[in-house]
């Protein structure tokens, strides 16, 4: 290590004089820049606590000149907000849903609230364009399980179905199999059966005779006699070609074998009840309403 | 036999034993297999103290040899091999992560395997372990060198190193098998906090004791980066992490604070693992580095005064902008937001200096790939605490807030800046411990220099598209007061993204791979370095 300041020849500065395993430094000053931008910062950072609420004190902390609070502010956002929806939305409330249906007006605005509460909160389940998944029925089409009415999909956006809610739609798919029903020929017979009453094909050997026998003694009091289904139970029409779970047979035997019983949330309580309004509305647009 | 040895291996003895009686008293699984994780260690640990008793001569190794110092690298070429390990598991997993956002089944649907365990993998891996296993690699490196002393202690430097690995081996595992204490990066549980403190305030102690003894009058700039770094690492492990087991033979914990206390004390460790780990601890590798491989003096000596303290004082307010339009009061989110505005000159500080270095070398950047990665690592970093300021203005914040924009600016800062510095260290350091004339490659440094660039780029501006895109469809009305977007309309709208994202990140990782080789290449396949003075390059340990 070498005491006196040396000169660096490429850039004419002195050096501080150390030298650490062989790195000096330079004594150039700080960049006028630089520094001078520091400063500014510190400045504004002063006017900035000088306007806004900044420093704590034993009680309290410095307000500012302006009194800000955020709090105050989300509550006045809020307001604001409320008051842009609020008549409308007062008006939707008031108007039943038939009338909505009747207004043009009235019908683009409930089906604008009920495209994002649609999209929020039962996309996850029946995909963002209602089309649904395997156990979560299509809403885009005129198959309804518990009722395409604006009332009946009101009722079920309510109180769900089998969600525990005292009003929720009830009854299942019974497991014929797991609980010793039926034997398991007469699964695959009956699931032979059922394909056949929407114009499936059936396995070679089935015997249609027998599969009518076993859906009239097990199925028919909910899928009613020809498989038409029943909306009070909410069984599925067999003969429509539109399945929850599938059409296979492997698929059918599963559903008769252990039952089924899908669960659709209540949501009043969760949502307002012009909410759900507007909601079944947008439902009751997506095609297949009644 | 020394004191330390002998206390040392009677210790992990010991230890081994509380570690036994804990796998078999354990409440749950994962302490049961920790503890056990740890008696073997202690024991292997004890094993190889009492080993290399008998192994070594009966001196220990001379502080000096023919009137030089008698530098210590066994313990640096082990942190060194452990970072670029730990880099690449860091990046791979990384690339698991931002591949299972554009493609979800790729979480498998295996717990162990999820989004929520591996992410805190990643984080840690390349945070702790790759960042980690640099910083105390070259710490001690340029600590010895610019003291020109042996490192301080014996068995301590090794310890630190093995004992650091160790805790990082028990961090991961942990994470894998569900173990966390929900705090961002500070997820470890509370028996491995307690370990790294140990371990920690080793590593200060070694740290200290060799600048105490060094023999230069003057302590170089890259050591108060480095002091500053590892005083405020213990500091803020030990203010963010007390908390309370439910049981001693339990792997769960409470974390003393609670509410908006504890989401303070978080982001207070949080922003400032970035600061003094991330910022502080690779600012002193540059300090070193840059001038070292350019071979020209430090810009400013004045700078580095200034800028140094001016970012210790102002980094430690920062914490609060994490935390805009929360419950925080309103007045921390203000000094959090004025503080952060005040630390971009003193970030940029270290900018300057680091590319300011170069004036009389700038030629270098074009035959010499390493530097020029040294190089651009700070221009990377001055981009990142520019971006950082802003976005901690709350007006900005309010849009970028939760949005992957945030992802993009700590991946500029980390992938860029970190990552970059740490890659140039790195490249550097391999030839100076294995005596080789230099790199295997320097072609190969230039490939990995490109792609990883590339990768980059892509990265955070697939994420700057995605986070501003984000936050616009999260904020905008229709004009009948209702929000315009659903939730999963602004996911939809971030498949493309996330897929440049993950491009980038393989392209990062491809890059990091390349470097593997070429530094296995360079220690194994390497010319080794002529020297006139044999005796200056005897092992060290």
């Amino acid at each position: 290590m070498t005491e006196h300041n040396d000169i660096d020849h490429v850039s004419g500065r002195s050096t501080t004089g150390h030298e650490w395993d062989g790195i000096r430094e330079l004594n150039t000053p700080l960049p006028r820049w630089w520094i001078l931008t520091f400063y500014a910062t510190i400045i504004w950072a002063i006017g900035y606590w000088v306007v806004y609420p900044a420093w704590p004190l034993v009680h309290g902390y410095t307000t500012g000149i302006l009194h800000y609070s955020s709090r105050a502010t989300v509550d006045s956002e809020l307001s604001d907000l409320e008051k842009l929806r609020g008549e409308k939305m007062a008006v939707l409330g008031a108007a039943s849903l038939a009338d909505i249906e009747k207004d043009p007006a009235l019908l683009s605005l409930a089906r604008a609230r009920g495209r994002t509460v649609f999209a929020d909160n039962c996309a996850p389940c029946h995909g963002s364009g209602g089309a649904g998944a395997k156990g979560f029925p299509n809403l885009n089409d005129d198959d309804w399980l518990w009722g395409g009415s604006l009332d009946q999909i009101m009722q079920t956006i309510q109180f769900g179905a089998r969600s525990g809610n005292p009003n929720a739609h009830e009854g299942q798919m019974l497991a014929f199999g797991r609980d010793g029903m039926l034997k398991k020929d007469e699964i695959v017979t009956v699931a032979n059966y059922v394909r056949s009453l929407s114009g499936l094909p059936t396995a070679p050997g089935f015997n249609a005779a027998a599969g009518a026998k076993i859906f009239s003694d097990n199925c028919v009091t909910c899928h009613g006699e020809g498989g038409k289904g029943n909306q009070e139970v909410g069984a599925p029409n067999l003969t429509d070609q539109i399945w929850l779970y599938g059409s296979d047979e492997a698929t059918i035997e599963e559903t008769i074998t252990n039952g089924r019983a899908g669960v659709m949330p209540t949501w009043s309580g969760r949502l307002d009840p012009i909410t759900i309004k507007a909601l079944t509305v947008y439902v009751h647009s997506l095609g297949g309403g009644k | 036999m020394t004191i330390g040895e002998a206390g040392l291996s009677s210790i992990f003895v010991v230890l081994s034993f509380l570690c036994l009686m804990g796998a078999a008293m354990a409440l749950d699984s994962a302490f049961a297999f920790h503890a056990s994780l740890g008696a073997a260690a202690s024991l292997a640990a004890a094993f190889a103290i009492i080993n290399r008793y008998y192994d070594r001569p009966a001196e220990l190794p001379p502080q000096e040899i023919n009137g030089r110092p008698n530098y210590n690298f066994g313990p640096i070429k082990l942190a060194t091999v452990l970072a670029v390990f730990w880099g690449i598991a860091g990046f791979s997993v990384g690339l698991l992560i931002a591949s299972q956002l554009a493609w979800p089944s790729l979480n498998f649907d295996l717990p162990w395997t999820t989004f929520g365990r591996l992410r805190p993998l990643h984080t840690s891996a390349v945070i702790f372990a790759f960042g980690g296993n640099v910083l105390i690699a070259t710490s001690f490196y340029v600590v010895q060198k610019t003291s020109r002393v042996r490192l301080a202690g014996d068995l301590a430097p090794w310890f630190i190193v093995l004992g650091y690995n160790f805790f990082i081996v028990i961090a991961g595992t942990g994470y894998l098998l569900g173990v966390t204490q929900s705090k961002e990066y500070a997820e470890p549980e509370w028996y491995a906090d307690l370990w790294l403190t140990i371990v920690w305030v080793t590593y200060l102690l070694v740290f200290l004791m060799t600048l105490i003894k060094r023999k230069e009058p003057h302590i170089y700039v890259a050591n108060w980066f480095y002091l500053a770094f590892i005083i405020t690492i213990a500091v803020l492990h030990l203010g963010n992490n007390p908390a309370i087991p439910i049981s001693l033979v339990s792997s769960k914990s409470y974390v003393v604070w609670g509410g908006v206390q504890d989401a303070m004390f978080e982001w207070w460790y949080g922003h400032n693992a970035v600061g003094f780990f991330l910022t502080a601890g690779f600012l002193a590798i540059m300090y070193y580095f840059i001038p070292k491989r350019a071979e020209r003096p430090v810009y400013s000596y004045r700078l580095s005064i200034i800028h140094f303290w001016a970012l210790i004082f102002l980094y430690i307010w920062a914490g609060p902008h994490h935390l805009h339009y929360t419950a925080l009061p309103d007045w921390a989110q203000t000094l959090g937001m004025t503080f952060s505005i005040m630390l971009w000159m003193p970030s940029w500080g270290g900018m300057i200096n680091g590319l300011m270095t170069l004036s009389g070398a700038w030629d270098k950047l074009r035959t010499d790939p390493v530097l020029r990665m040294l190089v651009v690592s700070v221009a990377f970093y001055g981009m990142a605490t520019f971006e950082g300021p802003m976005m901690a203005v709350k007006v900005v914040n309010s849009l970028s807030h939760y949005t992957d924009w945030t992802i993009g600016h700590v991946h500029s800062g980390a992938l860029g800046w970190v990552g970059f510095v740490s890659f140039g260290a790195l490249y550097c350091l391999v030839p100076w411990l294995w005596e080789r004339k230099g790199l295997y490659s320097l072609r190969l440094v230039s490939w990995h220099f490109w792609i990883a660039t590339i990768g980059i780029v892509l990265y955070i501006s697939a994420m700057w598209v995605s986070g501003i895109l984000q936050g616009l469809m999260w904020r905008s009305y229709t004009s009948l007061g209702f929000l315009e977007y659903s939730f999963i309309e602004s996911v939809e709208a971030m498949h493309p993204f996330y897929i440049i994202r993950a491009a980038g990140g393989a392209l990062y990782l491809i890059g990091a791979l390349i470097m593997a080789y070429n530094l296995w290449m360079t220690v194994n396949a390497g010319e080794a370095e002529e020297t006139q003075d044999a005796s200056l390059l005897q092992p060290a340990e």
